[in-house]
This record gives structure tokens, C-alpha cells and sequence, in this order.
């Protein structure tokens, strides 16, 4: 009688995790659709790479038009998926309570633990994994357009290949869709607790309270701290783990600064924080009840 | 042994009390009908039963804490908490899948057999079924996952009356076998008069009326009494009595057929005849 009782754990959260990407078919539907729109405008800027070929007059110049729209491709992917975890989260613990289908979930032996767990898995691995995929994805297909362009302005359609360092953009993407993915968490957290315990609006309940504490920082000590801090939590995963070349722009490895980014205390800071929002986040839904 | 076994059991909202020290015990086997009022605090049992709610007073569903250990139970306790909670998104194929895939109990090939019989196309979403199908679909998934206990909380509310036949015929069919045991509640009484086994009304909180089937049988007797003898009947103490068709209908607890016999036409009553009873001598108790 207990013997299933072990080996369905995992079993279920791998289920729960299916389902929620059944449900927010936008976890993988919004990324699709900015990946494809990025393939189509970057398919044409490379196709108009003879243009702008003949406006470069130094190499480097040469290196970084061949370059930038392959280096530039995922970061809409990518910054997509954040928005999409946010929405997420928002609507992860409340939706539920609104179509009374909690009463559907509960009658079936899942912890309220294992379908937190789940749900925080979606913007914490699920959507950087779906970012990866398209990312190398779209810098695949583009590849054969870059061949193209270089070949229409008369040069040697292999020197994309050479000019653009695939397997050199592949960890530096996983490194930023982890950093983020952990620097994030604690907002993952926070939205989620909200809309566990949010009657109705999760998205101002979640939003108002920082905004006023804020507010009521800057009227009794006319300061800005927790704006600051609110700003370095949006912010500070690109402050933290990365040194930005002149142009704003991550071509090689030694600008990744690991070590910085984990031994930077608002990363631990957040990460305690998010623990505890989605403990807290556990608790609540035990609780409540449909709306 | 004792399914639900619950002493004392207590639930408040704030000021409102929705359930005030009550005392049940049902064993297995039985199937029982919770009957009462709105408000009455039966949606309230059923959720600290199954583990939805916190509760004071002490309560064990087969030997477990429902509210501490809520996803252990579910393996051997199924409910339908009203209709339409199956969520709307969900495609019929999905839902047999994620059964299949969390439940440990659930037997996919006989949740398959059930589907067979309706018109419910394996690739429709749940909001495009109507409101009878997906009744059926939830029984389908319910009836094939060998629990021990079965919660059914208006299980039929808003279906028509062949879905609603049709639903208590698969569900003694089908599913009961007199080792498992069901609690119900509804508003319909009387469709679920020959279904139950057991009875209860329940009211502000508390038990009103408990009793087996048997027993309601055997104690409770409706007289539609002579115009003549209303006089000697009403001496006998009945315990309700209302008029139809310029006629007096007297019902009676505990008195002899034969006695009764000579005095008008005798019948068992229905649910709801003695639910009206019951809870109309209550609010007159109370005024």
C-alpha cells in the first residue's frame, strides 16, 4: 500500500509541470512568436549586409556588421521569457482560485508543495530552457542568410562561419539565462505569493506595496534607497555578472564575472527571499479556498 | 471500521458559525445522504473531511488528519466539490493523462470505458462540452480511481433530470460494491431516495436527524388522513402536518402502521416530507 507512495513524487511534479505548460500555452507560444519576428527582421538585415558592408571601412567595423544580428538575436527571446515569467507568476496561484479548478486539483494526491514546485520551476528552468532552445534555434537558421548576404557583396560565404563564433555564444547564453534565472527569483517569489493570497488585481497588489514603501521612504526621509534597491533587483543581474565592452556589447568569455556575481549579497539576499515567498506561497495555498 | 470519524467538530467564520461541535461516524459501506439547508454548514463538513479547510474538534478520515495529510488521503478519497470545477482549458485527452500520470489508483482503461458510452470526443476541451458532459467526464475520472471514499457535494446541481438518473445509475452500477463508501449532498432529495443508505440533516451547524434508511423506513409513516378521524389522528402526536387538495396530511414517528391504517391511506414518506418537517418544528422551536 505505501509502495507507490515513493515513486510518485517526482512522477507528479513531472505531471504538474505538464500541465501548467498545457495550461499558459504563452510559456512557449510569446517566445516563439518574438523568435520568429527576430528571424524575419534579422533575415532581412542580413540580406542587406552588402549595404552595409560598403559603409565599413575597418575590419573590426567588418567583424561586428557580419556579427551583430546573430549576437543580437536572442536577447528579445530572452527578455521575453522574463516578461512571460512575470505575467506568469502573477496569474500561477490565483487563476486557479478564479475558476474554481483548485477544488479539481486537490481532490487528487498532490502536495500543495510539489504544485508550487512546479509552477516555480516554469520561470526558473522551463522558460530559460525554451529561450535556449530558440536562441540557438534562431542563430542556426540565420546562419545560412549571413552565408547568403556575404555572398551578394562578393565575399566568401564561409567567412560567417569564421566571423561568428557559435559555440563561443552558446555558454555565454546559458550564463545569462541562469544569472537571470537566479537573480530573478526572488520577484518569481514575491508575484507568486501575491497571487496565492490576492483576492482580486494580484498584478496592483503585487506591484503597490514596494511603490509605497517607496513613496513613504521619500516623503519622511527624502531619499530614494528603496527605489534604489528595487532598481538594482531589475538591474543588477547585467551590473553583476557581466563587464560591458564600449559598445554596451558581450563577445567573449572574459566578460562574464561569475565570481562577482556569486559572492554579490543581493544575490543571496534574494535568493533567501524567494525561499521564503514561495514557502509562504505553499502555506497560503493549503488555505485558500476558491474565490 | 469507521470511514469518517469526527468528534466534536467545530468550524467558525469569524463571528458566523458554520459547524458547531458535530458528531458523525460513518461506516464502510454505506452510502450517505447529508441533507440540509443552504448555509446549513454541510459544504463546510465536507471540506474539513476532505482536507480543503482547518477544522477544531477531532476528526480521522481513514486514520488520517485530512488537513495535515491532504495529498496521502486523496489516494483513497475521490470528490466532486460541485460542478464544473474541471478546469476549462483542459482537452479530455490531457485530463486522462494527468489522472493517469499523478494518480497511483487510477485505471485509465476503464475511465476509457466509461468515455465510450457518452459523445465525448477525446480531443475537446472542457469548455466546449456541455454542462452534462462534463459531468460525465469528471464521473468517468472519478469512477475509475478504486477509492475508498467518494465526496460528491451537488454532484448533479444544474443537469437535467436524464443526466441526473443516469449519473446515480452509473454511480450504483458501476462504482459501488458495498466495500466503498459514499457521502452525498444535495438539494434533489427525493432522486436519491432509493440511492442512500444512510441519512442526515443537518442544520445551522448541527445534526438534526440521523438516521439508517431502514430505520426512516421502519419509524416515519405519512397519513393522508379521513376527513372524519383528523381529530384522532392529530392525538397520536404527529410530528408534522400540512394540507393538500382540502385534505390533511399528518406524518407520524413511531406509531403503528395498523394503527395508522385506520385512519387514512399510510405511506412511507419521501425525504423531503420529513426534511420539512423536521426543519419547520426547528425554526418553530426557535422563534
Amino acid at each position: 500500500m505505501n509502495a507507490p507512495t515513493a515513486a510518485s513524487e517526482p512522477r507528479s511534479l513531472y505531471w504538474s509541470v505538464r500541465r501548467e505548460i498545457w495550461e499558459n500555452r504563452s510559456v512557449w507560444l510569446a517566445p516563439l512568436i518574438v523568435a520568429s519576428v527576430v528571424l524575419f527582421a534579422t533575415a532581412i538585415s542580413t540580406l542587406c549586409l552588402p549595404i552595409r558592408l560598403r559603409a565599413t571601412s575597418t575590419p573590426a567595423q567588418q567583424h561586428a556588421a557580419i556579427v551583430s544580428p546573430f549576437s543580437m538575436a536572442p536577447a528579445p527571446i530572452m527578455f521575453t521569457t522574463f516578461f512571460v515569467g512575470f505575467i506568469y507568476c502573477l496569474d500561477a496561484l490565483y487563476g486557479e482560485r478564479r475558476d474554481r479548478s483548485i477544488l479539481f486539483w486537490k481532490s487528487l494526491p498532490v502536495s500543495d508543495g510539489t504544485t508550487v514546485l512546479a509552477k516555480a520551476m516554469i520561470p526558473l528552468l522551463i522558460l530559460p530552457l525554451i529561450a535556449l532552445a530558440l536562441g540557438i534555434i534562431t542563430q542556426l537558421v540565420l546562419l545560412p542568410f549571413g552565408a547568403v548576404g556575404l555572398a551578394a557583396s562578393g565575399r566568401n560565404p564561409g567567412l560567417v562561419f569564421r566571423e561568428f563564433h557559435f559555440f563561443r555564444g552558446l555558454p555565454i547564453m546559458i550564463y545569462g539565462l541562469t544569472v537571470h534565472a537566479l537573480w530573478f527569483a526572488p520577484i518569481y517569489g514575491w508575484f507568486m505569493l501575491v497571487s496565492a493570497w490576492a483576492r482580486r488585481t494580484p498584478v496592483l497588489w503585487a506591484l503597490m506595496p514596494p511603490l509605497l514603501i517607496s513613496a513613504v521612504e521619500r516623503i519622511v526621509s527624502r531619499t530614494w534607497y528603496f527605489m534604489y534597491m528595487l532598481q538594482y533587483r531589475v538591474m543588477g543581474a547585467m551590473k553583476e555578472a557581466f563587464i560591458f565592452d564600449k559598445k554596451g556589447d558581450i563577445s567573449s568569455l572574459s566578460q562574464l564575472t561569475p565570481g562577482r556575481f556569486l559572492s554579490a549579497p543581493g544575490l543571496w539576499v534574494g535568493l533567501v527571499f524567494a525561499v521564503a515567498c514561495f514557502a509562504i506561497a505553499v502555506r497560503l495555498r493549503r488555505n485558500r479556498e476558491p474565490i | 471500521m469507521a470511514v469518517i470519524e469526527a468528534r466534536g467538530l467545530r468550524k467558525a467564520y469569524g463571528p458566523t458559525v458554520a459547524l458547531s461541535g458535530v458528531d458523525l461516524r460513518v461506516e464502510e459501506g454505506r452510502i450517505l445522504g447529508l441533507i440540509g439547508p443552504n448555509g446549513a454548514g454541510k459544504t463546510t463538513a465536507l471540506n474539513a473531511i476532505l482536507g480543503l479547510t482547518p477544522y477544531q474538534g477531532e476528526l480521522r478520515v481513514l486514520g488520517r488528519d485530512p488537513w495535515t495529510e491532504r495529498d496521502l488521503l486523496m489516494r483513497d478519497v475521490c470528490f466532486i466539490a460541485d460542478v464544473s470545477v474541471l478546469p476549462r482549458w483542459i482537452r479530455v485527452s490531457q485530463a486522462l493523462d494527468y489522472v493517469a500520470g499523478v494518480h497511483p489508483r487510477f485505471d485509465r482503461a476503464k475511465a476509457e470505458g466509461f468515455l465510450a458510452r457518452t459523445d465525448i470526443k477525446r480531443t475537446s476541451r472542457v469548455r466546449q462540452l456541455s454542462k452534462g458532459m462534463v459531468a460525465q467526464l469528471h464521473l468517468a475520472l472519478v469512477m475509475a480511481i478504486d477509492a475508498r471514499l467518494l465526496v460528491l457535494d451537488e454532484p448533479t446541481l444544474g443537469l437535467d433530470i436524464l443526466f441526473r438518473k443516469q449519473f446515480y445509475d452509473s454511480l450504483l452500477n458501476d462504482y459501488f460494491d458495498r466495500t466503498r463508501t459514499i457521502v452525498v449532498t444535495t438539494h434533489q432529495v427525493e432522486e436519491i431516495q432509493d440511492v442512500l443508505t444512510d441519512l442526515m440533516f443537518i442544520d445551522h451547524g448541527r445534526i438534526a436527524l440521523e438516521s439508517s434508511m431502514e430505520e426512516f423506513e421502519s419509524c416515519y409513516a405519512q397519513v393522508m388522513v379521513h376527513p372524519d378521524r383528523v381529530a384522532e389522528a392529530r392525538a397520536l402526536n404527529p410530528i408534522h402536518e400540512r394540507q393538500l387538495f382540502g385534505r390533511s396530511i399528518l406524518l407520524f414517528d413511531g406509531v403503528d402502521r395498523q394503527q395508522l391504517a385506520a385512519l387514512g391511506e399510510v405511506r412511507t414518506p419521501g425525504i423531503a416530507d420529513l426534511f420539512v418537517a423536521v426543519m419547520g418544528n426547528r425554526e418553530g422551536a426557535a422563534r
